[in-house]
C-alpha cells in the first residue's frame, strides 16, 4: 500500500481513536495516538496476516505488549474488516468484544490478551520460541512502551530471546517519553533504551515512528540468530495539538469540546 | 509396584512417560530441573526441555506463549517462585483466558525442612484458588502424581499439581480411581470425618487407627483435588458423622480448610476443626520437628477430633 494511502489511513485512524474515547468516556488517548503509524505498517505491509482468516496457522503474530493503547489496534482491526468499524463505537461498554485491554478470546484478530504491562512482549517471545521449535515460518512481532521498559519481566524477556537466538521476534519500543505521572525521565529514567537491548544482545534500529516507510524498512530487514529491536520515536497524542506530548492526556476522554476540537483539527467529519 | 518414593520424582517419572506419548508436551524449568526432577525429561527429550534461568514471572509467559502456539507446556520449579512470584503473570497471562498451561510445582510446605521459611509455601493453594477455572491437585503418593500429571493433560485448561519433597510411603494403588473433583473415601466411619489432602493422608490414616483403639470410628477422606471442591463429599459425610477435621500441609487460610468451610457454611449444622499451618511463616528444621512443633502429627488429629466427639455427645 503506497504512502499517501497509509498517512491518509492514519488519518481517519487517529479519527476513530479520538471518537471511540468520546464515545466510551474512557480510555488512554496519547499512547494510542503515537502508535498510529506502528500498527498500520505492521498490518497493511508488514505481517502476513488475513482478516478473512484471522486464526490463520502461519499468520504473523502481532502483540500489543501496551494493551492500554489498544483503541489504535482496533480502529486498525476495524479497517482491516476483521469486525464491523460500528463496534468501535462500543469500546469498553459492558456487551462489547471491545474490551478496556486486549481480550484474544473476545475480539477477532487480538493474538493475545496483554494490559498488565511486561507480559505482552515477554509472551510473544514465549511463542516466538514456540514457533522456531514447531519449525513455523511465522514472525512475532510486539510492541512496547516506554514506561514498560520499566518492568523486570521486560528484560528477563529480553535476555531470554537473545539467549534462544530469536530471529522471527521483533520488539517495537513505541517511544513517546512520557508516562502516566510524566516524563520517563522525571518517573523512572530508562536512559539509552538503545544501548541496554543492544547489551542484550539484540540486532537494534531507530527510526521516526510516524514515518511509515521508514518503520516499513526496519521491520522487513531481515536478521539471523538474534533478535530485532526498532525504537521508533513518536510522539504522545501525536495529531492533536493540545494532547502531543502532554503526559496529562496518557488516560483520560476528551470533553465534548475536546472532541470536536480534535475532529476538527484532524479533518475528520464527526458523522463519518 | 513402588513403595516408597519422593512425589518429585513420580512427577519427573510421569513427564517422561506422557511425553513419549504426546509429543506436544514441552517441559520449563528456571534452574531446579535437578530438584524438580523434570532433568529426567530433559535428557530423554533435550529439544523439549526449555531452561529458562532464574527468571520466573518470564517463564509463566513463556508457557503462556507455548500454549498460544498450540504446544502442551508444564511448568517447574518450586511453589513459592511459580505460584507466589509468578502469581500475576499466571492471573493475566494464564489463568484469565484458560490457556492450557499446567503448573507442576514442588518443595510446597513445611517439608522443605532446612531451607527455612523463605522456601516454604503455604500460601500457594490459597492463591491458585482465588483464580476462576483453575484446577488443583495436591498428590499423596507417587500413584496419585502419575494419576494427576496424566489427568492435569487431558484437561483443556490451568491446571496446578501440589507436589512435596520428602519420600513418602505409597498408600493408594495403581488402579485407585483418580476423578478430578471426586475425593476419595478411603477409610469409612460415622463419629468424625477427617478430611485430609497430600502428605497429610498417610498422618490421617494413622489418627484413624489410633481413635479405632477408643472405639473412635472416624471416616477418612483423601482430597487429591482442592478445586474443585467434592462439595457433595464434603456434606454428605459432615453430616454423616456430624464433625469434620481438614488437615492440610498448608495455611488453614485459603487451603483445603477453608474450600471446606465454604461448602459446609450454611449448608449442615455439623461443626469443622481445621488443622493446618496457623497463619505463621516457616522455619529452619528438620521436616519431622517441623511438622510436630506446627501440629501436623497425628497425635494432632486424634486430639482434635475426640474433642469434636466429646462435644457432639454434650449436645
Amino acid at each position: 500500500m503506497n504512502t499517501e494511502v497509509l498517512t491518509e489511513k492514519a488519518r481517519h485512524i487517529r479519527g476513530d481513536i479520538v471518537k471511540m474515547l468520546y464515545t466510551a468516556q474512557s480510555g488512554h488517548p496519547g499512547g494510542s495516538l503515537s502508535c498510529v503509524e506502528i500498527l498500520l505498517s505492521l498490518y497493511y505491509r508488514v505481517a502476513n496476516v488475513d482478516a478473512q482468516n484471522p486464526k490463520m496457522e502461519n499468520r504473523d503474530r502481532i502483540v500489543l505488549s501496551k494493551g492500554h493503547a489498544c483503541p489504535a489496534l482496533y480502529a486498525v482491526l476495524a479497517d482491516k474488516g476483521y469486525f464491523p468499524r460500528s463496534d468501535l463505537w462500543r469500546l469498553r461498554q459492558i456487551d462489547s468484544h471491545l474490551q478496556g485491554h486486549p481480550d484474544n478470546t473476545k475480539t477477532p484478530g487480538v493474538d493475545v490478551n496483554t494490559g498488565s504491562l511486561g507480559q505482552g512482549m515477554s509472551v510473544a517471545m514465549g511463542i516466538a520460541i514456540a514457533a522456531r521449535h514447531q519449525k513455523a515460518q511465522y514472525r512475532v512481532f510486539t510492541i512496547i512502551g516506554d514506561g514498560e521498559t520499566q518492568e523486570g519481566l521486560i528484560w528477563e524477556a529480553a535476555m531470554a530471546a537473545a539467549h534462544y537466538k530469536l530471529d522471527n521476534f521483533t520488539v517495537i519500543l513505541d517511544y513517546n517519553g512520557l508516562q502516566i505521572d510524566g516524563s520517563n525521565d522525571e518517573v523512572m529514567g530508562i536512559r539509552d533504551i538503545v544501548k541496554k537491548f543492544e547489551a542484550f544482545g539484540f540486532e537494534c534500529y531507530k527510526v521516526d515512528g510516524h514515518d511509515v516507510d521508514a518503520i516499513t524498512e526496519v521491520l522487513q530487514k531481515p536478521v539471523v540468530g538474534r533478535p530485532k529491536f526498532v525504537c521508533c520515536l513518536t510522539a504522545k497524542g501525536r495529531g492533536v495539538s493540545f494532547m502531543e506530548d502532554k503526559f496529562g492526556w496518557h488516560g483520560k476522554a476528551p470533553a465534548e469540546i475536546e472532541y470536536l476540537d480534535a475532529m476538527k483539527e484532524l479533518g475528520i467529519d464527526i458523522n463519518d | 509396584m513402588i513403595k516408597r518414593q519422593s512425589l518429585r520424582v513420580a512427577y519427573g517419572d510421569a513427564l517422561v512417560e506422557l511425553g513419549r506419548k504426546n509429543e506436544r508436551l514441552v517441559v520449563l524449568d528456571a534452574d531446579l530441573a535437578h530438584a524438580t526432577m523434570t532433568n529426567t525429561f530433559a535428557a530423554e527429550f533435550p529439544d523439549r526441555f526449555f531452561n529458562f534461568g532464574i527468571a520466573e514471572a518470564n517463564m509463566v509467559c513463556a508457557a503462556a506463549g507455548f500454549a498460544h502456539a498450540g504446544l502442551l507446556p508444564f511448568f517447574s520449579t518450586f511453589a513459592l517462585f511459580g505460584a507466589g512470584r509468578g502469581y500475576e503473570m499466571i492471573r493475566n497471562s494464564i489463568s484469565y483466558i484458560q490457556l492450557n498451561v499446567k503448573f507442576g510445582l514442588s518443595h510446597s510446605g513445611l517439608s522443605v525442612g532446612e531451607d527455612g521459611g523463605s522456601h516454604q509455601s503455604f500460601e500457594d493453594i490459597s492463591l491458585m484458588r482465588g483464580l476462576p477455572g483453575m484446577t488443583i491437585f495436591v498428590p499423596c503418593d507417587p500413584y496419585e502424581t502419575r494419576k494427576a500429571v496424566f489427568a492435569a493433560a487431558e484437561i483443556n485448561g490451568p491446571v496446578y499439581i501440589r507436589v512435596g519433597r520428602p519420600i513418602v510411603d505409597t498408600i493408594t494403588a495403581p488402579d485407585t480411581p483418580f476423578i478430578p473433583g471426586k475425593a476419595n473415601v478411603m477409610r469409612e466411619g460415622e463419629d468424625v470425618c477427617i478430611m485430609a489432602t497430600g502428605l497429610m493422608i498417610s498422618y490421617a490414616l494413622a489418627a484413624a487407627e489410633q481413635l479405632a483403639a477408643q472405639n473412635i470410628r472416624a471416616a477418612v477422606v483423601n482430597f487429591h483435588t482442592i478445586k474443585p471442591i467434592d462439595a457433595e463429599c464434603v456434606l454428605n459425610m459432615a453430616n454423616r458423622c456430624g464433625g469434620v477435621v481438614t488437615v492440610e500441609e498448608h495455611s488453614i487460610i485459603g487451603g483445603l480448610g477453608s474450600a471446606v468451610a465454604e461448602v459446609m457454611a450454611g449448608n449442615t449444622g455439623a461443626k469443622l476443626r481445621r488443622i493446618g499451618i496457623q497463619d505463621k511463616f516457616g522455619k529452619s528444621g528438620k521436616p519431622q520437628d517441623l511438622f510436630n512443633e506446627y501440629g501436623l502429627t497425628s497425635d494432632n488429629i486424634v486430639y482434635e477430633c475426640m474433642e469434636l466427639c466429646s462435644a457432639h455427645e454434650r449436645r
